[in-house]
C-alpha cells in the first residue's frame, strides 16, 4: 500500500502549444528543449523535487511518445522512487468507456483514484509550460495558515499586459472575490500563473460536481474556480515575484533562451540550491576549433564548433562548421550547420541540417525592417525537426519550414 | 559475448602519477574533461556486450565506488549480473601482481558460469570492443589471446612503463613475452592488457600461481607457459594511450584536441560511458577567447582558453589565460590568472593575477583543493 502523503503535485502535459508552430509537430509543449540542454518541463519537475513533493503524476495526452521517453522511471529528477515518485498518466479506457481528457479539470477528475491511493490534504495542479522555480511547499504552507480550500499563484504585471491574463481580483487579505479571463479593464494586476494548491477533500467535491454538469467545459479556470467562489469556498491568492516566463509562443520561447545569456540572469542555472534536473544525453565535451569563435553564447557538450557564435544558445551535439555564422539563434539537438552557413535570428529544430553557403534568416534588425512578419514566427526563420536545407539555399526572415528546401 | 565475464584491474596507484594518485587509484583519474580513467575499458566490455564486470581494487577506491556506484551509467546496474566491487578479502599489504590480484577475485570467478573472461587494465584509454579478438581466441582454439598493437613506443623518463612486448610467429602465436623491456625505434607489438582466457583455465592458473607463491600474470603465466600453454596475439589498429604517468595523462589527454583522435574515442557507435553530473551547459561571457580546446558542462568561461581540456564546473574569469594545460572539475580561475602546461586536480582555486607555468614534459601538478 502506499503511503499517506502531505501533498500530491498533478502536471498537465498534455497540450499541443500550437502557436509553437513546426516546433510541437511530433513533440508536446512541455518536451519542447530550452536552455541548451533542458525541457521546459523540467522546471516544474524540477520544483517538485526540490520542494520536497516526491510523487508527481503527470497527465499526457498529445504526442506522449518523445514525453513518455524523456520521463521513463523519473530517475534524473530523482523521482524513481518505491513509494510514490513519478507517474506518467495518459487517458485510459473505464469500462465500456473510454475518453480524452476534455479539460484541465476532467483530466485530473479521471485520475482521482491515482491520487486517492496517497489519500493527500494537498494537490498541487502544475501545467507544463513555464520557466520558472518556485518553492510550492511555502505556497501549501500559506493554504494551510489561510485553511484555503483553494491558493492561486499570482504574478504582478503591468495594467497593460492584465488583459491576456486570468486576473484575480483579491480583498486586503489576498482573498479572492473574483476571477476575470482576460479583462478589457483589469481591475487589478493579479494575473494566475495556474498553479494551483488544493485541499483535496473540497477539490474533489468540485470535480465531482463539475464532471455533472454536462455543460462545463471542464477547465480549472472557466469552471472549478468560478464555482467555489460562487460556493464562497477560501480563496487566495499567493504572491511569487520570482523569474516566470511562459513560453508559449516562439517569440518568448526565443527570448526566454536569450534571458539565459548572462552571468547574473534571472533563471540561474548554475545555482546548486536549486538545481534544475534534466536527462542528459551521454556527450563528450564540446571541441571548440581554432577556427572558432564562441562569444555570450551557451554551449552544450557533444559540439563541435569551428564557426561563429555569438548571441545564441547551442544544444547538445550540434555541429557548426568552418566559416559558418550562428548569431541571435536557439539550435535545439543534433542539428549541423555546414561551412560557410549562416543563421541569424532563427530558431532551429532538432537534426536539422544547414547545408554549405545555405542562409537561414536575416539579422533581426533587418529582418524588422524589411519583411512581413510570419504569423506565428514573427521576424525570425524557424525549421522543423529533422529537415534539410540544401546548399546555398535561402530560407527568409518570417518563414516558418515543416519540410525541406533544395 | 553473452557468454563473457569482465574483469577490471582498477588497483594500481601509479607514484609517478604525482598527487593526482594521492586521493584515488589511478584508474579514477579524471580524464578528458568528464571521465574517469575507467570509463574506457568499462565502456569496452559493456559495448560488447558482457553483462557482468568485476573491478578488482586494492585501496583508495572510495573515490572509485562513488564513481561507479550501482553500475547505472554503464546500464550494468542488473538483477543478473551487472558490476561488482571487488575490495581486498583481506589486510594484505598490496597486489605484487595481476595473479595476486585475481587471487583475491577468486569466489566471484568460481561462482560465474560464463565460459570465457575478458581481463582488462583500467589504465588503458581505448574505445574498442572484444567481439573480434573472441572469434579469433576461438576460431585459433587459442588458451589466451592478447590484444596487441604494432606500434613505435614513445619514450618517457617520469617513471611510465614500456609495458609487455610479444613477440608473435607467423601463425601469431606468441613466441616470446618480454616485460618493460628497452626498445628502439623500431615498431615492437605491445600488449594493450586487454586479454581474452577461458574461465576454467582461468582458475586453474589461479590456484596453481597460489600454490607455488607466483604472482605476475605475464612472468608466472605467460612467460612460463609460452610451450605448453597456446597464447595468441590478436592485432588492434585502434587508438589506444597507456597512462602511468604524468607526461603519458599530459600527452593522452592532450591527444583529445585531435580530430582523429577524437573520431576514434568518441565519434563512434559505442559511446564511453561516464557517470552523469547535473550541469547547466557551458556559458561563454564577455571578451571570451577559446580555441582549440576541449569544454566540458557547467563552465563559465569570460578568459581565454587555449590548447586544453577543461573538466565539468570550471569557471575561467575575465582576463585569465589559460593555455596547455588541464583543469579539472570546479576550478576556479580568477580574473588575470595565467597558466600554461599545468595540471589543475579538482577544486583549485587560481587567485587573481597569479601566475603557473610548467613545461610541455613536466608539467605542473597543482594538488586537489590547493588555493594558489
Amino acid at each position: 500500500m502506499p503511503t499517506k502523503k502531505r501533498a500530491v503535485a498533478m502536471l498537465l502535459a498534455g497540450g499541443q502549444g500550437s502557436r509553437l508552430g513546426v516546433l510541437t509537430t511530433q513533440v508536446a509543449k512541455p518536451a519542447i528543449p530550452f536552455g541548451g540542454k533542458y525541457r521546459i518541463i523540467d522546471f516544474p519537475l524540477s520544483n517538485c523535487v526540490n520542494s520536497g513533493i516526491d510523487t508527481v503524476g503527470v497527465l499526457t495526452q498529445y504526442m506522449p511518445l518523445d514525453l513518455n521517453g524523456y520521463i521513463g522511471n523519473g530517475q534524473p529528477w530523482d523521482l524513481d522512487r518505491n513509494d510514490g515518485g513519478v507517474a506518467v498518466l495518459p487517458p485510459y479506457q473505464k469500462g465500456k468507456a473510454g475518453e480524452w481528457y476534455k479539460g484541465t479539470a476532467n483530466a485530473i477528475y479521471q485520475n482521482i483514484a491515482f491520487i486517492e491511493r496517497y489519500d493527500p490534504e494537498y494537490v498541487v495542479v502544475l501545467s507544463g509550460d513555464h520557466i520558472y522555480k518556485m518553492d510550492y511547499n511555502k505556497m501549501i504552507e500559506y493554504t494551510e495558515e489561510k485553511n484555503a480550500a483553494c491558493t492561486i499563484a499570482v504574478l504582478n504585471v503591468t495594467l497593460e499586459e492584465a488583459s491576456r491574463f486570468g486576473i484575480l481580483n483579491t480583498n486586503d487579505d489576498n482573498s479572492i472575490y473574483e476571477f476575470e479571463e482576460k479583462p478589457a479593464h483589469p481591475k487589478s494586476t493579479k494575473a494566475s500563473m495556474g498553479i494551483y494548491v488544493f485541499q483535496w477533500k473540497k477539490m474533489k467535491y468540485y470535480l465531482e460536481a463539475d464532471e455533472a454538469d454536462p455543460n462545463s467545459s471542464n477547465d480549472f479556470g472557466k469552471n472549478i474556480i468560478p464555482a467555489m467562489l460562487n460556493a464562497g469556498e477560501r480563496m487566495f491568492a499567493y504572491e511569487f515575484d520570482g523569474y516566470w516566463k511562459d513560453v508559449g509562443t516562439l517569440d518568448s520561447l526565443w527570448d526566454a533562451n536569450m534571458e539565459l545569456l548572462s552571468a547574473d540572469s534571472p533563471v540561474n542555472l548554475n545555482d546548486s540550491s536549486w538545481k534544475i534536473y534534466a536527462r542528459s544525453a551521454n556527450a563528450m565535451p564540446q571541441y571548440v576549433s581554432v577556427h572558432a569563435k564562441v562569444k555570450n553564447s551557451i554551449v552544450a557538450e557533444g559540439c563541435r564548433v569551428h564557426g561563429n557564435v555569438e548571441n545564441s544558445v547551442v544544444f547538445n551535439d550540434v555541429y557548426i562548421g568552418r566559416g559558418a555564422v550562428v548569431k541571435d539563434s536557439v539550435i535545439l539537438p543534433n542539428t549541423v550547420i555546414e561551412d560557410n552557413a549562416k543563421v541569424e535570428y532563427s530558431i532551429l529544430g532538432q537534426g536539422v541540417t544547414v547545408a554549405q553557403g545555405a542562409v537561414v534568416g536575416a539579422a533581426k534588425e533587418v529582418a524588422m525592417a524589411t519583411v512581413e512578419p510570419g504569423k506565428m514566427s514573427g521576424y525570425m526563420a524557424v525549421l522543423g525537426d529533422s529537415i534539410t536545407i540544401g546548399e546555398n539555399v535561402t530560407v527568409k526572415a518570417g518563414e516558418m519550414l515543416a519540410e525541406d528546401r533544395f | 559475448m553473452k557468454d563473457t565475464l569482465g574483469l577490471i584491474f582498477a588497483y594500481q596507484n601509479e607514484e609517478s602519477m604525482q598527487s593526482l594518485t594521492k586521493v584515488r587509484a589511478s584508474s579514477s583519474v579524471p580524464y578528458g574533461g568528464r571521465y574517469r580513467i575507467v570509463d574506457f575499458v568499462l565502456s569496452n566490455m559493456v559495448n560488447s556486450g558482457i553483462t557482468k564486470v568485476g573491478v578488482i581494487t586494492r585501496n583508495n577506491f572510495q573515490s572509485l565506488m562513488d564513481h561507479l556506484g550501482s553500475g547505472k551509467e554503464w546500464d550494468l546496474s542488473r538483477k543478473n549480473g551487472g558490476l561488482y566491487i571487488l575490495p581486498p578479502f583481506s589486510q594484505s599489504t598490496g597486489y605484487r601482481g595481476k595473479m595476486e590480484a585475481l587471487k583475491n577475485a577468486e569466489s566471484f570467478i568460481r561462482k560465474s558460469t560464463e565460459e570465457y573472461v575478458v581481463l582488462a587494465t583500467a589504465n588503458a584509454i581505448t574505445n574498442q570492443t572484444y567481439d573480434e579478438a573472441l572469434a579469433y581466441h576461438k576460431e585459433k582454439q587459442a588458451d589466451i589471446t592478447i590484444i596487441y598493437k604494432k606500434s613505435q613506443v614513445k619514450k618517457y623518463e617520469d617513471g611510465a612503463t614500456i609495458g609487455n612486448i610479444i613477440t608473435l610467429d607467423a601463425d601469431n602465436r606468441v613466441v616470446d613475452v618480454a616485460i618493460n623491456p628497452e626498445v628502439g625505434d623500431a615498431e615492437v607489438c605491445r600488449s594493450t592488457e586487454q586479454i581474452i582466457i577461458r574461465r576454467s583455465l582461468l582458475e586453474t592458473l589461479i590456484a596453481d600461481c597460489a600454490s607455488h607463491y607466483m604472482y605476475s600474470f605475464h612472468k608466472d603465466v605467460l612467460q612460463r607457459h609460452l610451450k605448453d600453454l597456446k597464447i595468441y596475439g590478436f592485432a588492434t589498429d585502434k587508438y589506444i594511450a597507456k597512462v602511468d604517468s604524468i607526461a603519458t595523462y599530459y600527452d593522452a589527454s592532450m591527444d583529445l584536441l585531435s580530430g582523429e583522435t577524437r573520431a576514434e574515442l568518441f565519434y563512434q557507435p559505442n559511446q564511453v560511458f561516464t557517470k552523469i553530473r547535473d550541469e547547466a551547459p557551458t556559458l561563454y561571457l564577455g571578451d571570451s577567447e577559446v580555441s582549440n580546446s576541449m569544454i566540458a558542462d557547467g563552465c563559465i568561461i569570460e578568459g581565454t582558453v587555449e590548447n586544453s581540456i577543461i573538466f565539468r564546473g570550471v569557471h575561467i574569469h575575465k582576463g585569465a589565460v589559460v593555455k596547455n594545460s588541464i583543469i579539472m572539475q570546479d576550478a576556479d580561475i580568477q580574473a588575470n590568472a595565467e597558466l600554461a602546461y599545468a595540471i589543475l586536480d579538482k577544486d583549485v582555486v587560481i587567485r587573481e593575477g597569479r601566475k603557473l607555468y610548467g613545461w610541455e614534459r613536466t608539467p605542473y601538478v597543482v594538488a586537489k583543493g590547493q588555493v594558489i
